[in-house]
């Protein structure tokens, strides 16, 4: 039920009162169109999840460099059986 | 970022994985909240590949799984209502309820309707104007703000025709019931990472403080479990109980501004049935007074409304929701039970902790 898929938004359509909807790029050649009422401030390029046809977050791009620095740090072996701090 | 591959690097995993072997010198028992989280183990098989005595506890985290039976019960009565239209999620379909499942209904004739999306449901009234249509609104804070959207839309556009059959589940009030049970066992919490993408995760401060446990959140790709896992038996092996973030590429302390402000205009906490828990404390989520008229439950029935005989239920789905056994140690696993002929939602729902077991091929003699 929570099933979240990141896509890339191809672009924002004209947005009214009531829609506020993007085409977006699931990868593998899916392209759909969801809702963006929730992620105003994204943009053309941005990445997103997407909910049961509503993106609930922007993905945030500078993380990926974050987390491969975060495992880095954390599976440099110093010593077995000894607990880095993360 | 839509390259998967980095999130599934066997590089990563079995470095990941032998930071947990060495880090660990003692048994924990680690819950994952959601379905998806338990899925993902099972599917990739990383539930093997960790220490034998690091246990994983599955949690309820699946809504089609607590839904109780009473409201899919009223969900297939409406659906029998000649002028009704109930639309659903493809997940609660197969649920059996007391007599029969909503799939079991549709055959014989109910007017149900599968949606993708609680939007698609708006649409369905647009198209069908003479008629009631009635979303069941099941699901968690990730799902509720898109309810909000569908009641913001039906009534921009004026449609009297729709409202919502609510069944709708709030994640902290049922981990904090499961922590107070001293049976449950738990040393540390995996927090679901899309349900936290909505409501951030500062509210979790106070559970980690109360509980002396550790909580962090976590994605769903197997990069993202170890890497919550690792961090959060790091923490109990330091005697830390953290609040932590490893899925920090969609969840901020603070979650999703506009979504939560969605919820908050049309739904109020409730006390709510869990199927498997009874009654929670603000466990679940209602429309606010001024909504009311899109409450389905208001709209087609009494107080009174009789609900007809309840079967026996042969599933434990209760002591599987609560984590008190693993879905292999049912005596109907794999037997009277199977994903074609389901004796409850765990079987059923994608994210029910059987349905994991099953479509992973696993059997009793493997996972003892």
């Amino acid at each position: 039920m929570c099933l979240a898929v990141p896509a890339k938004i191809l672009n924002k359509i004209a947005t009214d009162q009531i829609l506020c909807e993007g085409r977006v790029d699931f990868g593998g050649g899916v392209i759909r169109t969801v809702n963006l009422s929730f992620v105003p401030e994204a943009q053309e390029g941005d990445y997103i999840l997407v909910h049961a046809g509503v993106a609930i977050t922007r993905l945030q791009p500078e993380d990926a460099e974050r987390r491969r620095e975060l495992i880095a740090s954390i599976t440099i072996d110093r010593g077995a059986g000894h607990a880095e701090q993360s | 970022m839509l390259n998967k591959a980095e999130f599934r690097s066997s590089d990563a995993v079995s470095k990941l994985l032998d930071k947990i072997r060495k880090t660990q010198s003692q048994g924990w028992s680690i819950m994952e909240i959601c379905g998806g989280q338990t899925h993902a183990f099972l599917q990739y098989g990383l539930d093997q590949l960790l220490p034998q005595d690091l246990q994983l506890i599955h949690g309820p985290g699946c809504p089609v799984c607590v839904t109780p039976l009473h409201l899919l019960q009223q969900a297939i009565d409406l659906a029998y209502q000649e002028q009704v239209i109930m639309c659903s999620f493809g997940d609660m379909l197969r649920v059996p309820a007391y007599k029969q499942s909503l799939a079991q209904a549709k055959a014989r004739g109910a007017n149900i309707e599968l949606v993708y999306s609680p939007l698609e449901a708006v649409q369905v009234a647009a198209r069908e104007s003479s008629r009631q249509v009635v979303m069941f609104a099941i699901g968690f804070e990730t799902t509720t703000p898109l309810y909000s959207l569908a009641l913001q839309q039906a009534s921009q556009r004026g449609l009297k025709n729709f409202s919502l059959l609510t069944a709708l589940v709030r994640v902290q009030p049922a981990l904090e019931a499961m922590l107070e049970d001293t049976d449950c066992g738990i040393d540390g919490v995996l927090a679901a990472g899309h349900v936290c993408a909505v409501t951030g995760y500062s509210s979790y401060q106070s559970v980690v403080q109360k509980f002396n446990k550790p909580i962090v959140v976590t994605g769903f790709e197997p990069v993202d479990l170890l890497l919550g896992l690792f961090q959060v038996l790091d923490c109990l092996e330091n005697s830390q109980a953290s609040l932590k973030n490893a899925y920090t590429r969609a969840v901020t302390m603070q979650g999703n501004p506009h979504a939560r402000q969605a919820i908050e205009q049309y739904f109020e906490p409730c006390d709510q049935s869990w199927r498997g828990f009874g009654v929670i404390s603000a466990g679940g989520y209602r429309l606010r007074a001024p909504w009311s008229e899109f409450d389905a439950g208001k709209r087609f029935f009494s107080e009174s409304h009789e609900l007809g005989s309840q079967r026996t239920e042969l599933c434990p789905a209760s002591a599987v929701l609560t984590g008190r056994i693993k879905p292999v140690q049912c005596p109907y696993f794999g037997k009277e039970c199977t994903s074609d002929h389901p004796l409850g939602a765990p079987m059923v729902s994608a994210e029910g902790s059987c349905a994991a077991y099953f479509q992973a091929g696993r059997r009793r003699k493997e996972c003892q």
